[in-house]
Formats: structure tokens, C-alpha cells, sequence
């Protein structure tokens, strides 16, 4: 069958940003603009409507117009930058939320999986969680029974079975969340980025699992950052820029061009905010505190961040180095590798992050920024916050230029002692030695 | 799969304002996920504690102790009856603990469960729905207190106790209103959180918990059951003690009717709200 299951017209999602008073939803705004706009907004809060007047709030579209359809079957990857829109686009197919103009048509049962473990109750044991989870994300009890045993074996979590969650290990935790999540099955399933979790050999088993569902017939839908996981998993993807759809086609064009518009000087997107410590905005910078786009092997990797907290305690800063395949180099955390986390007094701060000087082999680099409130609960991301370029690597000043793209890796390795070669030749080496020591 | 498991309707269109006529359905198709969220708070409720369920006695039975000393013996509060003033105060404090615990738990259910309404979809009112299922537990819990009572006093029921099960139920709905209303408005206004506490304390005193309805002057009285509870609290007394607690008619289907409008009212305000739930929250 090639009838369509999703079809968009239109589409558009505009989210409404309030300045910092309305988000908080309090009336203490309300009560210092006079007693008549107090009694406005009494009025209209009991009735349920907005209460904000021009001026105070701002417009954002997350998705514009946007124009597809999707046919039983297909495999289809939504990629694109942070802030692009893939999560929105994904939360209104999976009708969490709705949107502000057009409409999509979808034929069949959505089952959409957004992040894993959704809903995971800390104090339950893994066995009741599996259930919730389950009943959660749309399986029915009858379904769950069927598949108890094969999401616990799935998980390796074994006889922690019954032992509430909160005393597992993170890896523990997020094998069983992803073991739930792995056994959903669906008509159409919807998946966003959750395949970043858990270690490498975790990560393939759900690779292979994913492709098993969507290898019988299964319409799937997925956004991932993770290009082996999209080549791997789907034939065809959706590239969005700033909540447009830019292109449309076969999965390795539309990767070369996402990376193509990596390149673009000027990125306008929206970050998005976190619950407790939001990132307002990054740039990497040189000595003199400038911005550029440029570094220098072998100086100090400054970054300078505007990062907005509640006061939360213990919030930390996270940096990821990354190269231009977008894969890992390095990472900073300021509580776990400082112990300095965010203040604890709500308010807008600026920090300068100034790390050890590198010699990073020239080509481009990617800094995922994040705050997170332990070590898994992210709060809030942006990847592809800066973007920097090494011109040349040519770490002993020889003329020399490492490249990244020689696939030698990303750091020229530096001595830490002059370099000395002593021969170990058994006839000659004893004279050598006598030699030098005369001379 | 085996799509006879939940035959989920095929076709849905996603549209701006579209109000969405499958939501009756779905709320039944999604009943699983009601009973489990409720069974998921039930059981967590009381982990980690001394005492466990106990607690939905004990608190309860303390109020009623502080009503009977304080305005009992020391106000000396004329219930105008023979009936022990104990069983006077459980009679309307057992509903009025329904109804502030319905109110109270689902108002904040919603926010509470923040990270399953930004994730995934299902009818929103379930969430406050199984909030309610679980005040319920409570409530059976502390019926005991009422056994124990009237078997202290020595009160032999009527037949009319056997319509108790009626006004537990109208109770709910009374509560369900507000609460359906609370649990939507406070995922825009987190005022409500600080709101609701104050009011159902308020509330205990205005609705007739430590004294009956009858010690309200007559020409007051069709007014007094503008609040809901009024008739309710009533209603539970009557099916106590019987006669010696007569329902004022008029006033008790003022009750209901307003109690009605409030239902009709919460789920509106909610249906409306529930849309941006997850942009908002």
C-alpha cells in the first residue's frame, strides 16, 4: 500500500514569548501597572483568556508553511539545526500541541516517542514502571503482559527488577526507559532525538532494534543528530532552517545539505529556554575579548555565555567540543569537573569560560552548550551553540598543517620533554656513550 | 501489532481552533492510562512513610477532635438535636474533606505532571481525574472514623444510610467543577496554587462542618446553598442520623444546580485552556 498516512498543508506554529513577569505568570506585574489593569486581568483570568497587551509579549513562528506528505511505510528523518523546529513540527503530528495555522490529515495511530522515560516515577520499582511507562506512551495492559519479558531482557537490568529506580545507576535507568520505549510499536511512530542516550554498544542494539520496526512496514518518522543512526534507519528527510522546510528528498542529499547550511554566516534561530537556567547566548572570543570566529591553536579557548537562572542550586554549565562530522572531542562541566555551579541568586549572568590552551587540528568546530541539573536531566540545550574555525594547525611551527579531515583526530599531541632519541644499538652503543661523556 | 487490541480511529485532522469531537472517545479509549496514573499516586502516596494510609484517618480525626473540644464543649455550638455533636462534625467533615482534597490535589495535578503533558498525548483530563480516584481511597479510608463514632454513641443508622453511596457521588461532582476548573487555570495563573489553600481554609468555616444548616436563619438559607457543599454536607448528615436531620429541599437543589453549572463550567474552561497546555506550562 502507498496511500499517504500524514499529509501537512500550511502548517505553521507560532508561539507567543512573553517578557520575563508574564512567564512567571504571577499578578505582581499586574498589581504595579494600577488597580484598573489589575481588575482587567482579574476579570479576564477568570474567564481563562490571555492577559497580554501589546508590547509585552513577542511573536515567534516555529514552523512556517510548511508542505508535505508522507506515505505508509516510509522512513522518513526530520534533521536540522537546534531551534529549526523538528521538535515542534514532531509535537504537533503527535498532537501535543496545536497548530496555529493549516492543517496536517494523518491516517492511522500516532504513537510518538519524545523522549524515554516519560514518566518514570523515581520511587517505583522497575517492574511498575515498565507498566506506567508502557501505559503511558499507548500500549495497551495486554500488550505490555506480552512483552514484559522481552523489554526486561531487553534491559539487562535482570534482578534489579523490583528495586525502585531511584536506587539504579544512571546507565540502569536509561537501559530500562529505552527497553520500554524500544518494544513501542505503531502504525506511525514518531521518534525524537532519544538514541543519544546510553553507551556505544547500547546505542547500536537500539539502532538495530529501530530498524527491525521500521523494517516491517512501519511508518517512522525520526530526528536525530546522529547521522550513522539516520543513514542507517531512514531513505528519505526533511531538512528544516528556521521552522521552513529547505528540502525534501533522498537521506544523503539532505545531509550534504544540512551540512552545507552549517556553514551559512548568519544563523538566525531561537534557542528556546530552559525550566531552571537558560543559555541567552554564546560567542567564543579572543584575547581582547572580541568576537570572532577564529582560534588559535595553542591559546586559551575563551567562550563568553550569557546564561539566565532561577537560583536553582546546582546547576551546571556543560560544554561539547565537536568536530565537523559533529562527533565528540571534548567536554567541561563547571560542577563536575570545577565544582562551580550557577549562582544561586536568580538573574542574568555573563561568564567568561577560558579553557587550556589546545591544539586543535585546523577545519571546523562545533560547541554544544548546555546547563544541566544532574548528570542526565538536561535543562536546557543548544547544540551548534558557536562555531569556530582553525585556519592552519602547525603546532612546532615547522610549516606543517594538521588538518582534521586527515582522520588523525582533532589534537596534535605536544611534548611534554624535548624529544631525545638514544640508540640502543647492543655493538656501538657503549663507545657512544664513553665517547659523549669525554667530549 | 494486533490493531483489535485498541481500534484507535483512523482518520484526524489537526487544525487550529479545530474543537476536536473525538475527545469524549478518546477520554474512554485512554481509561487504562486513567486507572494507572491513579495506581501510580496511590502507591507513591504513602511509600516511605510511618504510618502509610493511616494518615488519610488521622487527619481527619483530628479536625473532628479540635471541632468537638473547641466548639463542642468551649463554644458550646447548639445543634438543635440529641445526636452527639462528634457525629454532628464527621457527618459534614467527612464531604467537606472530599470535596477540599479534590480540589486541593487536582488543582496542582496538571503542573505536577508537566513532563507527561510536554511529551506525549492523551486526553488532559485524565490528569485531574485520577487525582480524584485517588482522594476517593482516602475518603473509604476515613469512613471508619464514622463507623467508629456511631458505634461509640451507640447511633443505629436509618435506612436512609443506604443512600450514602448517592451523596459520596454528589459530592464528587461538586468537587469535580472547581477542581476541573483549578487544575486548568493554575497551569496559566500559578496565583491559584497560593489561591486554593486560603479558600478551602475559608471554606470549612462557611460551609456548615462544625454546626448544621439549620442554625441559619430561614430567609437566609436558599442563599446559604448557593455553596454547593451546603447541600451536600446536608445530605450526609441526613443519611447519618435520619430525621433528626432533615434535608431543606429547595436549598439542596440549588445545590446541585449549582454544582452543575460548575462542573459544566470546568470542563469548558478546561477544554479551552487544554489546548495550549503544553506551550504554556
Amino acid at each position: 500500500m502507498t496511500d499517504t498516512v500524514i499529509r501537512a498543508e500550511g502548517l505553521g506554529k507560532r508561539f507567543i514569548i512573553g517578557h520575563k513577569v508574564e512567564r512567571d505568570g504571577l499578578l505582581r506585574e499586574a498589581m504595579t501597572t494600577g488597580a484598573r489593569s489589575l481588575f482587567r486581568r482579574g476579570a479576564e483570568f477568570l474567564k481563562g483568556r490571555a492577559s497580554n497587551t501589546p508590547g509585552e509579549t513577542e511573536e515567534f513562528w516555529a514552523l512556517r508553511d510548511l508542505n508535505f506528505e508522507i506515505r505508509r511505510g516510509e522512513l522518513v528523518s526530520i534533521i536540522g539545526h537546534n531551534g529549526a523546529g523538528k521538535s515542534t513540527l514532531l509535537k504537533v503530528l503527535s498532537r501535543i500541541t496545536e497548530p496555529t495555522r493549516g492543517r496536517v490529515e494523518i491516517n492511522g495511530r500516532v504513537n510518538s516517542l519524545l523522549e524515554v522515560g516519560t514518566g518514570f516515577h523515581p520511587e517505583l520499582t522497575g517492574r511498575e514502571n515498565i507498566f506506567l511507562n508502557g501505559a503511558i506512551l499507548g500500549m495497551s495492559r495486554a500488550e505490555m503482559r506480552r512483552r514484559f519479558d522481552e523489554i526486561v531482557a531487553f534491559s539487562g537490568v535482570g534482578k534489579f527488577i523490583d528495586t525502585p529506580v531511584k536506587r539504579y545507576s544512571v546507565g540502569m535507568y536509561v537501559r530500562l526507559a529505552f527497553a520500554v520505549a524500544a518494544h513501542l510499536e505503531a502504525e506511525i511512530l514518531v521518534v525524537d532525538e532519544v538514541l543519544s542516550v546510553g553507551d556505544a554498544e547500547f546505542q547500536s542494539r537500539c539502532i538495530n532494534r529501530m530498524s527491525e520496526v521500521a523494517g516491517s512496514g512501519r511508518t517512522v518518522l525520526f530526528v536525530s543528530h546522529n547521522f550513522a543512526a539516520v543513514t542507517a534507519l531512514t531513505r528519505r528527510s526533511i531538512v528544516l532552517e528556521g521552522g521552513v522546510l529547505t528540502f525534501d528528498g533522498p537521506v544523503d542529499a539532505g545531509l550534504a545539505h544540512y551540512t552545507a547550511s552549517l556553514g551559512k554566516p548568519e544563523r538566525i534561530r531561537h534557542w528556546g529556554r530552559g525550566k531552571d537556567a537558560t543559555l541567552i547566548s554564546a560567542k567564543l572570543v579572543d584575547a581582547d575579548g572580541a568576537a570572532t570566529e577564529n582560534f588559535t591553536p595553542g591559546t586559551p579557548l575563551r567562550l563568553k555565555v550569557v546564561v539566565e537562572t532561577t537560583g536553582m542550586p546546582g546547576m551546571s554549565l556543560v560544554a561539547i567540543l565537536r568536530d565537523h562530522h559533529n562527533l565528540p572531542v571534548g567536554l567541561y562541566s563547571s560542577a563536575s569537573f570545577s565544582n562551580i555551579p550557577l549562582p544561586t541568586t536568580a538573574g542574568r549572568y555573563e561568564c567568561l569560560l577560558s579553557l587550556d590552551p589546545l591544539y586543535l587540528a585546523a577545519g571546523e568546530y562545533n560547541i554544544d552548550l548546555q546547563t544541566t541539573s544532574t548528570a542526565i536531566v538536561v535543562d536546557h540545550r543548544v547544540d551548534g551553540a558557536v562555531q569556530f574555525f582553525v585556519n592552519a594547525c602547525n603546532p612546532g611551527s615547522v610549516g606543517y598543517d594538521f588538518r582534521q579531515d586527515q582522520g588523525a583526530g582533532h589534537l596534535a599531541l605536544r611534548l611534554s620533554a624535548p624529544l631525545h632519541f638514544e640508540s640502543l644499538s647492543t655493538e656501538e652503543a657503549p663507545s657512544l656513550h664513553s665517547d659523549r661523556r669525554l667530549g | 501489532m494486533n490493531s483489535s487490541d485498541r481500534p484507535f480511529s483512523t482518520r484526524l485532522v489537526l487544525e487550529a481552533g479545530r474543537a476536536d469531537r473525538q475527545y469524549w472517545q478518546d477520554l474512554w479509549r485512554y481509561r487504562e492510562l486513567l486507572l494507572i496514573l491513579a495506581w501510580r499516586d496511590v502507591s507513591v502516596r504513602y511509600r516511605q512513610t510511618v504510618v502509610g494510609i493511616v494518615w488519610a484517618f488521622i487527619r481527619p480525626f483530628l479536625t473532628m477532635v479540635v471541632f468537638t473540644v473547641v466548639f463542642g464543649h468551649i463554644a458550646k455550638i447548639a445543634t438543635g438535636t440529641t445526636v452527639p455533636y462528634a457525629i454532628v462534625v464527621i457527618g459534614g467533615l467527612l464531604p467537606w474533606t472530599l470535596f477540599s482534597s479534590v480540589l486541593g490535589e487536582a488543582s496542582t495535578s496538571v503542573i505536577a505532571n508537566a513532563n507527561l503533558i510536554n511529551k506525549v498525548y492523551f486526553p488532559r483530563l485524565i490528569v485531574p481525574l485520577a487525582t480524584v480516584l485517588v482522594v476517593v481511597i482516602d475518603f473509604a479510608v476515613s469512613l471508619s472514623i464514622l463507623a467508629a463514632l456511631m458505634i461509640w454513641y451507640g447511633v443505629v443508622p436509618g435506612w436512609q444510610i443506604l443512600l450514602l453511596p448517592l451523596f459520596v457521588l454528589l459530592a464528587l461532582l461538586v468537587s469535580l467543577g472547581p477542581a476541573i476548573w483549578a487544575a486548568a487555570i493554575v497551569v496559566k495563573y500559578r496565583d491559584f496554587r497560593f489561591v486554593i489553600p486560603f479558600v478551602l481554609q475559608f471554606g470549612l468555616y462557611v460551609s456548615p462542618v462544625g454546626f448544621p444548616s439549620s442554625v441559619v436563619p430561614e430567609r437566609w438559607r436558599l442563599l446559604y446553598n448557593l455553596n454547593p457543599m451546603v447541600g451536600i454536607i446536608d445530605g450526609f448528615r441526613w443519611c447519618i442520623v435520619g430525621g433528626d436531620s432533615p434535608i431543606y429541599l429547595p436549598g439542596f437543589i440549588l445545590s446541585l444546580a449549582v454544582a452543575a453549572f460548575f462542573l459544566w463550567w470546568g470542563v469548558r474552561t478546561f477544554r479551552r485552556i487544554e489546548r495550549s497546555f503544553a506551550d504554556v506550562i
